[in-house]
């Protein structure tokens, strides 16, 4: 089941320039979250700072808190490997590992953190796949093709699985479809609302009729800041900020 | 009557077929030595090689027959205790340059990897001598190991360190994303996204020390007879082929021959042989 996520007080920074400032908000869990700005505004690096991942790159910087379910994520006691393991998370690019079969690809979060058992993998493979909406197009060739010799949009729905293997409670989704081809977007997106069933699933999207098709909710971001946060319905028919109004109706970004 | 469009597309097509026969040219003449070197071989050692001289050890001067098949079993016991020090510090140190290595400590190892790469192979014999045959107190193949392990190490590492940094950066987020820790990303992913690079970069190094002669002169030193254990004299390929080469016998120039025959031909073997190991192990690529 999903779990909701609280921000307060996030800021974070590359090296000096700081990115993002004084961010606060409540994600409702079993629900899709949309993120959207223009280019630059700092919407990958708050999804970034919900599953630690900001502070990979060298030189990055996060203050504040981040409640996900039970875990404080930036607090003393957590390690970042335990956050990871609690949140996935889908990249822009597909990024299944090359050198792996889409078996070992979907098993890849298990079988590298110790689970060796044989036929319960075989069974959570099947399963992750099944959701991601790929199972039948894989199912006779998941041990022989690698994970880099199919189409991009059933890569990243191979990355889709990957990330749902490991039974995360919440999904952080990167501008899932921007690579793809819009009859595969077609497909994430329609995943993306049966996923919400089981995970609160936050979505990054440039495309604002993406974020109109698939979100309960919407963030906007710009320059670092979160301008506003609502029901996607009210997002789109009557923002509150100008700031707001004028992103939407394409005055800029 | 020539438009200026069909003059200008003659020239062209002539210039492209110039430059492409120029690069074939260039390709043939770095593939000519080695063919030369190759067929020259065959032709000089080819009729030396045969069952006894792979089986049997040297006789006698004046004695005919006799075989070098201490060297071949030495030179591959010197290049397993080589291999074992050079490949792992070398990929260690390649994963710490490009996973770990932004530091200044970085920088120094990089530096002293590339002046170890310079250093003349009979300075390391020497180097070695002093370091390891006199405390010890006698040659030994160990002792040549470690000169030619050093030498890998070099090679190994800077190859590991540019095939790792091509593995793009995308595939370690996807692995620290799923919440695997960065040593295990490093191994299990990084590592073996990698792999037939670095493989690569192991063979180049184990070439090039397999045919080593310098180093050995002071270290394994060579010898006459069987010496399977490490810690005594051993016979080795290059070795024995330099002996034999300068001596003034004819018997044991044509065994010269032979030697240097076999020994290319089990370095091109061993290489060959990793090759399509390393390519069967690859899941398919195709769609």
């Amino acid at each position: 089941m999903g779990v909701g996520i609280e921000v307060r007080d996030l800021n974070a920074w590359f090296s000096k320039a700081q990115v993002l400032q004084d961010i606060q908000m409540n994600v409702e869990p079993n629900h899709v979250t949309a993120v959207i700005g223009p280019s630059g505004c700092g919407k990958s690096t708050f999804v970034r700072c919900l599953n630690r991942m900001h502070e990979t790159i060298a030189g990055a910087r996060v203050e504040g808190k981040v409640q996900v379910g039970d875990i404080d994520v930036y607090g003393s006691g957590t390690a970042a490997v335990d956050v990871r393991r609690r949140i996935g998370m889908v990249f822009q690019k597909p990024n299944p590992f090359p050198t792996m079969s889409i078996y070992d690809n979907v098993a890849a979060g298990l079988k590298l953190n110790g689970y060796r058992n044989r036929k319960d993998l075989d069974a959570i493979v099947e399963r992750s796949l099944r959701m991601a909406a790929l199972w039948d197009e894989v199912k006779d060739v998941v041990r022989k093709k690698s994970g880099a010799s199919l189409s991009g949009g059933q890569q990243q729905r191979v990355c889709i699985a990957r990330a749902l293997a490991v039974e995360p409670e919440v999904l952080l989704m990167d501008e899932p479809a921007s690579a793809l081809d819009p009859i595969s977007t077609g497909k994430i997106e329609e995943l993306i609302f049966q996923l919400k069933e089981q995970y609160t699933v936050v979505i990054v999207t440039h495309n604002m009729q993406q974020a109109a098709r698939v979100a309960d909710y919407t963030g906007f971001f710009l320059m670092g800041k979160l301008i506003e946060f609502d029901k996607t319905q009210k997002i789109f028919t009557t923002p509150s900020d100008k700031r707001t109004e004028d992103y939407i109706t394409g005055r800029f970004g | 009557m020539f438009s200026a469009k069909g003059v200008l597309g003659l020239r062209r097509r002539f210039t492209n077929h110039l430059f492409t026969a120029a690069a074939a040219l260039a390709s043939l003449l770095v593939l000519a030595p080695l063919f030369a070197i190759f067929g020259y071989l065959l032709y000089r050692g080819l009729g030396s090689v045969n069952w006894a001289f792979l089986t049997h050890t040297p006789k006698p001067i004046g004695e005919t027959g006799g075989g070098m098949a201490n060297a071949i079993v030495g030179s591959g016991l010197i290049l397993a205790i080589a291999s074992a020090i050079g490949i792992p510090l070398g990929i260690g140190a390649g994963i710490y340059l490009s996973e770990y290595g932004k530091s200044r400590y970085a920088q120094v190892v990089r530096f002293t990897a590339d002046v170890l790469n310079g250093v003349p192979s009979i300075v390391m014999g020497i180097a070695v001598y002093g370091l390891v045959v006199l405390p010890q107190g006698h040659f030994s193949a160990f002792s040549g190991g470690v000169a030619l392990g050093i030498m890998m190490i070099p090679t190994i590492a800077r190859t590991t360190e540019e095939m790792l940094a091509m593995v793009p950066n995308v595939i370690r987020e996807a692995a620290l994303g799923l919440g695997i820790p960065q040593w295990r990303t490093t191994l299990s992913i990084t590592l073996r996204t990698a792999t037939s690079g670095v493989i690569t970069g192991v063979m180049l190094a184990f070439a090039r020390v397999a045919g080593e002669t310098a180093p050995l002169l002071f270290t394994a030193f060579g010898n006459q007879y069987w010496s399977l254990k490490p810690n005594q004299p051993t016979a080795a390929l290059p070795l024995q082929i330099y002996v034999y080469a300068i001596s003034p016998f004819d018997e044991w120039h044509r065994q010269a021959w032979a030697g240097a025959l076999v020994l290319i031909a089990i370095i091109v073997g061993a290489v060959s042989i990793v090759r399509v190991i390393a390519a069967r192990h690859q899941v398919s690529h195709s769609a």
